[in-house]
């Protein structure tokens, strides 16, 4: 009996051990800290996340926070019907910007995440994955976990995204975007432009289909 | 009681692997080691969860519970009873249909294995087995 609670006493220590041990590995977490103001600059000129014809004759831009309750209902209620019914038949090209928002926890990572993604070709993937599974991460540890599981899901090269997030490549290019946004009155997610039209309350499909008709239709002009 | 020795040290391994899961999913642990398993899409999907909390936490709290009582079942009062052989049936036998539900929707739903969530069925069951063995174990006999 004795020997019995050795070898179980032994058994614990080494699953401790072990647990202890990945502890210890972490994993690649976004760095934190001042971003290199170079990289800020050289990023101003990214036009964004281009859906659509590049060449169709309205831009919608969509500034959003991947972390956002109400972006996520946008992109429920609306983004869908006009990426299928504006962006699909060649109306309009839908831009997504990044506005990682501070006050949230795992903004910036998801946002991160994307752009690693988009490295890979499948940043539309990761932000649909993003909004579709957003009551599980928001406002929780371990959310980058999550999204390298997203990832892997999606079919990316792990070893590439490990390396994308894990030196924070494009850290740059999100502060750009937020900048950019915030220069163009962005102070809020969602926010939509189109034209010289900013909708910080979010917008409906109608507004924007109108919004897009009138403006196809004065380029016609 | 030797059914209860076993009980008790499968269910410490379940307890770790349980406990590996739950540190995964609170972040404290990277990567998850996973060789050629989907883990991640498995442990990430929102079957991972069961009235808001991991399904990880429930191992964790099954497998104490398990080691609990296989170890209480060892100290010489309990040890010509058959009480905790029949409540370590019971908790085996619920942890094990518990496991064939995870089992199924990996296989039907998600399309995709995880290989610590295997580890975690084959414990549960062998634990199952073993107790139901001890079922018929004399208690004179040890």
């Amino acid at each position: 009996m004795k020997g019995f609670y050795i070898g179980l006493g032994a058994l614990a220590v080494g699953g401790v051990g072990v647990l202890v041990v990945a502890m210890s590995r972490g994993g690649a977490t976004l760095p934190s800290g001042p971003i290199n103001v170079e990289a800020i600059e050289m990023a101003r000129s990214w036009p964004g996340y281009v859906l659509g014809d590049p060449e169709a004759p309205v831009e919608i831009i969509e500034y959003a926070d991947f972390e956002c309750a109400g972006c996520r209902v946008q992109w429920v209620l609306t983004v869908q019907d006009i990426k299928q019914r504006l962006v699909a038949t060649g109306q309009a090209r839908l831009t997504f910007r990044d506005f990682p928002l501070t006050s949230h926890m795992n903004s910036a990572p998801a946002h991160h995440a994307a752009a690693c993604a988009a490295d890979q070709g499948m940043f539309q993937q990761m932000h649909d994955k993003l909004f579709d599974t957003q009551p599980q991460w928001t406002g929780r540890t371990g959310a980058e976990s999550m999204f390298r599981g997203y990832a892997r899901e999606l079919g990316l090269d792990l070893e590439e995204y490990d390396a994308c997030t894990g030196e924070g490549r494009h850290r740059g290019r999100l502060q750009a975007s937020y900048e950019g946004g915030l220069a163009l009155g962005v102070n809020s997610t969602p926010t939509f432009i189109v034209g010289d039209h900013l909708y910080t309350d979010g917008v409906t499909y109608d507004l924007i289909k109108a919004l897009v008709d009138s403006i196809a239709a004065i380029g016609e002009q | 009681m030797k059914h209860r020795m076993v009980i008790a040290t499968l269910s410490l391994v379940g307890l770790f692997v349980a406990l590996y899961l739950s540190l995964w999913k609170l972040g404290l642990v990277g990567s998850m080691v996973c060789g050629l398993g989907s883990c991640e899409v498995v442990q990430t999907s929102r079957y991972a969860y069961l009235f808001g909390i991991p399904v990880a936490f429930y191992g964790v709290v099954g497998y104490l519970a398990m080691l609990g009582v296989s170890l209480v079942g060892l100290q010489p009062k309990f040890v010509a009873t058959l009480g905790p052989t029949k409540l370590l049936v019971g908790l085996g036998g619920s942890g094990t249909a518990f496991c064939l539900y995870l089992t199924y929707i990996e296989a039907f739903v998600l399309d995709a294995w995880c290989r610590w969530c295997i580890v975690i069925a084959i414990l549960t069951v062998s634990i199952l087995a073993t107790a139901v063995v001890g079922l018929r174990e004399r208690p004179s006999e040890n």
